[in-house]
């Protein structure tokens, strides 16, 4: 059930998209999902889809990948797409019954919404398939330091983050095992009306959640055998280096914001 | 040769209700260089005694002296730069996302320059021959690799003492040898001394002195020799006999005369060829 999600997964590869520093490619994709609110005529976003294709064919990631993304969150798109295009009025009048109308401006809203959702889950799955989760979160650490002027507590979320994103594989694995110990036992995982479901989730919530405490205490004991005395002090193995071909990766970036400006109506 | 670690009639109970210290007057001194194992059963009170060492426990009475130092708050983060500790559960002592970025994190702690961490990390992950996953994540590697990797975390820091508390109780045979073996070559190169906390008979057998325990006391101690040949007994302590042990208590049973002293395996393996020999 947890594989076919693809938000979140990392391919490893060698690509040009692979190499660039993590931080580029999160600001990026960031300002990818602002800026593509800008177009607003076919021309934009048929520019804005080459330029998503052609990120997405540097990374050297097969396109399957990238529509299997799309896969889960289909519904969701067309049923804004459906209320775009039958709510809009304005235009040629095609098709009209009951409060539903289909207009020309609804249609090409309809059309543009659903670009837009494609390009952002495109660029999104972009970002995660090709930057690995520590990365990602070295990255965002970096972003969120200015905030530590305000007293946030940027070394106590990154930590939190990581230690998440390394537990993330050895909790799964450890649901896997208490949900087959309790089939074992008869526990009917998915059966039934929703109240039973529900009550079938108990005898595996609870013993995950005990187990976290005790991984927790444990982690906790040896991370304070091992120093850990807090972020004060602390020198980082990791280090991000920014290339050139980062800066030029913004630059792209500013380039196709201009394209977009002069494409508009 | 110097001690390194001398405990003074440490008294510690987890909770003060409950009637019985989970350690009481507990006396031990422990030189530099030596490699002590820790036996008793579940309960004993070994592995509390382990965590009052590097100060993650304060004992309610007595005095810890590790390298010269009183333990006290004070000083209590240069003692624990004294003394690695290597737990019992490989997953949830792994707090990096790699086993490089695992190895750093107790060096990360220390403030120790990027440049010297990278040489120490291939270093001590070249020392317990894990330097061909330098970039796994923990969920990628078996048990006995994880503790390898601890190991390293440890041996990274360059401590003077190494507790293992129950390290290998979770692994595999293969693992724990692998661990053992691991063990036994870094202390020999750098003259560690090491502190081993264990159920594991043949562990035990690796040290050069073995302190048993029973709730919450230290009952007995000397050399493994001395410890194994007290046979029955262990195991009325819940411990498990060693295999030469089983062994001679087996020939017995059958009606041939063994000798009484601790035998190796390796001993037994002599005795049994030369007096099949002389019959």
């Amino acid at each position: 059930m947890m594989n076919k999600l693809i938000f979140g997964r990392y391919i490893p590869g060698d690509s040009i998209i692979h190499k660039l520093d993590p931080r580029a490619k999160l600001v990026a994709s960031f300002y990818f999902i602002g800026v593509i609110f800008i177009a607003n005529t076919w021309q934009s976003y048929l520019f804005a889809g080459l330029f998503t294709l052609g990120c997405v064919l540097l990374s050297k990631i097969s396109l399957g990948f990238f529509l299997r993304g799309v896969r889960p969150l289909i519904w969701l798109i067309l049923f804004t797409v459906a209320l775009q295009m039958f709510f809009t009025t304005g235009g040629v009048v095609y098709w009209s019954w009951w409060i539903f109308t289909l207009t020309q401006y609804g249609v090409m809203n309809g059309i543009f919404i659903f670009c837009r959702f494609i390009l952002i889950i495109f660029m999104s799955t972009l970002l995660t398939l090709t930057t690995a989760p520590l990365e990602l979160s070295d990255a965002i650490e970096y972003l969120l330091r200015p905030l530590k002027v305000l007293h946030f507590p940027v070394h106590e979320i990154s930590l939190m983050l990581s230690i998440a994103l390394r537990f993330v594989p050895t909790l799964m694995d450890e649901t896997e095992k208490i949900m087959n110990a309790q089939r074992a036992r008869g526990v009917d995982f998915g059966e039934g009306n929703l109240i039973q479901k529900m009550k079938a989730v108990i005898p595996l919530l609870i013993p995950l959640f005990v187990s976290s405490f005790n991984r927790a205490e444990d982690l906790a004991t040896a991370m304070e055998a091992r120093g850990y005395n807090g972020g004060e002090g602390r020198t980082k193995y990791r280090k991000l280096d920014w290339h050139l071909r980062d800066t030029l990766t913004i630059v792209v970036f500013a380039v196709f914001t201009v394209g977009l400006v002069l494409l508009r109506k | 040769m110097d001690s390194i670690i001398n405990l003074q009639d440490i008294t510690f109970t987890y909770d003060i209700d409950t009637p019985r210290p989970a350690l009481s007057e507990v006396s031990l001194e422990i030189k530099r260089g030596e490699w002590v194992a820790i036996i008793g059963h579940n309960g004993s009170g070994k592995s509390t005694l382990a965590k009052t060492i590097n100060g993650l426990l304060l004992p309610q009475s007595g005095s810890i002296q590790v390298g010269n130092m009183d333990l006290n708050e004070g000083n209590i983060w240069d003692i624990r730069k004294m003394v690695g500790m290597v737990f019992q559960n490989p997953d949830n002592q792994f707090v990096g996302s790699t086993v490089e970025d695992d190895v750093a994190f107790g060096m990360e702690n220390q403030g120790i320059p990027r440049e010297e961490m990278l040489v120490r990390v291939a270093d001590a992950l070249e020392q317990v021959r894990m330097s061909d996953f330098k970039t796994r994540e923990p969920a990628r590697l078996s048990g006995g690799q994880k503790q390898r990797v601890a190991i390293a975390g440890v041996v990274a820091l360059r401590p003077d003492i190494i507790i293992l508390d129950e390290a290998t109780s979770m692994l595999d045979p293969e693992g724990r040898e692998e661990v053992i073996a691991t063990i036994k070559k870094i202390k020999e190169q750098s003259n560690l001394t090491v502190l081993s906390i264990t159920h594991d008979i043949d562990e035990a057998a690796n040290a050069n002195r073995v302190l048993v325990m029973k709730e919450g006391r230290l009952i007995d101690e000397g050399t493994p020799e001395k410890i194994f040949s007290a046979g029955p007994k262990l195991v009325e302590l819940g411990l498990d006999l060693p295999f030469p042990e089983k062994l001679k208590a087996a020939l017995k049973a059958r009606g041939i005369p063994v000798p009484a002293e601790y035998l190796t395996e390796e001993g037994m393996v002599d005795w049994l060829w030369t007096s099949v020999l002389n019959k």
